[in-house]
């Protein structure tokens, strides 16, 4: 393998700058590897010797250009990308090609970074396997009869597997954290709001936000310095005021962590191997100097149910946009417009995706949409005065980011809420709104058996404090040492 | 079953989804099955709680109200499956 594709992007940055590694060579290695992929992360590449050059930054952002040095980036396939086919992983939009660029998409190129290729998800970001695009599952690189994760799952296949540097993806409930856990990199669901939506095809609007994956903290940190800031085309971006310090800690002395008994390695369904690990890690926090409290979050167990009212709600609203009238397909009937919607959604959709329009619908309808929908967002209430209470105790708090390492395909898709019981430690900060990371802790040997796994750690901390975040992910990581290589 | 068959006729057609007769079957069990798990939150106690739609405390964001140029119709109705006379062509609603 080129040893190119084993740098960091932090790593290939100091090198370029230093005049050791041309950009374009970078660029063409990532290139060829991505042509060659066999994991099916990419539902599009750029062509090899076809490298795009970065735009130049919109006239008075303030953004200085060329930070990036023309690194190669893979998006997720959710994200527009004015001429470029973007599918959000689903049937009714193929084809599509978007009229504009989603705005962190554009602020990524702004600072240099060139556009490698769109990577494979869950249709419509629905999903925590990858095994509901349209367009065929994607493989894990550790072990290619197992699920990458999802919905972000090939761009942290790709990631994992050295067809790209870094990625991007987005996160509702879980989408860049638990990917990222079962391919072994690291994924940060930056604090809603931090950075723009505009251009991301929309899921849960007041749970979708877009983050990095990356293969260690300091690249996070990179790409979250680029992309985040207040964006006039989305009236809910605020960005993060106090900016983004690149992570140097390398100790933990004098943090308090927490850890809620019924939202640790105790939880009902916690693999051994993601427990043990797990322990393992807070040794290691205590080890850092960091001290291990226990606190409450007496609702999160309760995170799924209201989740899973919460997003199909907003999902079943957010894609009645999808009628065969303005993009994507349309299938007519005989019988005028009614018909013509039912039928382009009836053939566009996958089974996840009307099971959760569905779902959605039935939430908001006259005569349930009290008790589901009007409890679901009391829950959420509940859930973000939780972690604010906790954080009156501790600096920070720790969980599994997964019940369980990468399971293989098809284990879960005859049964939707085992699928989604896959969030349960990733759907309470997405709720609450609050920043959260997963990086690799370890390996573990999965249930039947075989080649060992990685196991995320998942940190979270009050909104807007990602530079704290990163910090005590930047400690933790070098004391893990996680070889971050598939074989 | 929370959900029986005749009900999930009924949400699909709020949703504007043609259902086939399988997947109005599985549907009614595998959404029963989800909103038996979802109906944990009936036994909190949420009295008084406040309901959270968004988590950002932002209030209306407003801006100067200055004309600007925005996408252009051919380029917005470029990705259309049907476009005619620079608008957006659709079977008509009155049609049977």
């Amino acid at each position: 393998m080129n040893e190119l594709l084993e740098l960091s992007a932090a790593a290939a940055l100091r090198r370029i700058e230093a005049g050791e590694l041309s950009a374009d060579e970078y660029f063409e290695a990532h290139a060829a590897a991505a042509a060659g992929e066999e994991l099916n992360a990419y539902l599009w590449r750029a062509e090899p010797g076809e490298a795009r050059p970065a735009p130049d930054p919109e006239p008075g952002s303030g953004r200085g250009a060329g930070d990036l040095r023309g690194m190669p980036i893979a998006v997720k396939d959710l994200f527009c990308t004015e001429g470029i086919e973007t599918t959000a992983g689903s049937r009714i939009l193929e084809g599509y090609r978007p009229p504009y660029t989603a705005t962190a998409v554009r602020r990524l190129g702004e600072a240099g970074a060139r556009l490698l290729g769109k990577t494979n998800m869950d249709e419509f970001a629905m999903g925590s396997s990858t095994e509901n695009s349209a367009y065929g599952p994607v493989l894990n690189p550790w072990d290619r009869a197992r699920v990458p994760g999802g919905s972000s799952g090939g761009s942290a296949a790709a990631v994992a597997g050295r067809l790209a540097p870094w990625a991007i993806g987005t996160d509702t409930g879980g989408s860049i954290r638990q990917p990222a856990s079962l391919c072994g990199i690291v994924g940060l669901k930056p604090t809603y709001g931090a950075i723009s939506r505009y251009g991301m095809v929309a899921f849960a609007s007041s749970l979708d936000q877009c983050g990095p994956l990356t293969r260690d903290v300091t690249d996070a940190a990179l790409l979250l310095r680029a992309m985040q800031g207040r964006d006039r085309r989305d009236s809910t971006s605020v960005g993060i005021e106090a900016g983004v310090e690149l992570p140097s800690r390398e100790d933990l002395a004098g943090l308090r962590v927490g850890v809620a008994r019924d939202f640790s390695h105790h939880a009902e369904g916690v693999e051994p191997g993601v427990a043990e690990t797990f322990e393992r890690a807070l040794a290691t926090i205590e080890e850092l100097g960091g001290e291990v409290e226990e606190v409450e979050l007496p609702h999160a167990s309760h995170g799924i149910s209201a989740y899973y009212v919460i997003a199909p709600a907003e999902a079943s609203s957010n894609l009645a946009r999808y009628d065969g009238v303005r993009y994507g397909l349309r299938v007519d009937g005989e019988r005028g417009l009614v018909e013509m919607y039912e039928r382009t959604r009836a053939r566009g959709f996958g089974a996840e995706v009307k099971r959760r329009v569905m779902l959605g619908t039935y939430a908001l309808s006259s005569g349930y949409y009290e008790a589901y929908y009007g409890r679901a967002l009391r829950v959420r209430t509940r859930i973000a005065e939780d972690f604010a209470r906790a954080f009156e105790r501790c600096d920070l708090i720790v969980t599994p980011t997964s019940p369980s390492v990468a399971f293989e395909l098809g284990a879960r898709t005859a049964d939707p809420l085992a699928m989604y019981l896959s969030d349960y430690f990733t759907v309470p900060m997405s709720l609450a709104g609050i920043p959260a990371i997963s990086i690799p802790a370890g390996l573990a040997t999965p249930p039947g058996g075989g080649p060992e796994l990685p196991v995320g750690l998942q940190l979270t901390t009050p909104a807007f404090t990602e530079s704290k975040l990163l910090d005590a992910a930047h400690a933790l990581e070098r004391a893990f040492a996680f070889e971050g290589a598939p074989r | 079953m929370v959900i029986d068959r005749e009900q999930v006729l009924h949400v699909a057609r709020l949703a504007r989804l043609e259902l086939s007769e399988d997947e109005l079957e599985t549907m009614a069990g595998e959404l029963s099955g989800i909103l038996e798990h979802v109906d944990r939150i009936s036994a909190l106690d949420l009295d008084g709680v406040e309901p959270t739609a968004h988590v950002v405390a932002l209030d209306n964001v407003l801006r100067p109200d200055e004309p600007e140029a925005s996408l252009e119709r051919e380029r917005a109705l470029a990705p259309a499956p049907d476009a005619e006379d620079g608008a957006f062509r659709a079977p008509s609603p009155q049609a049977r």
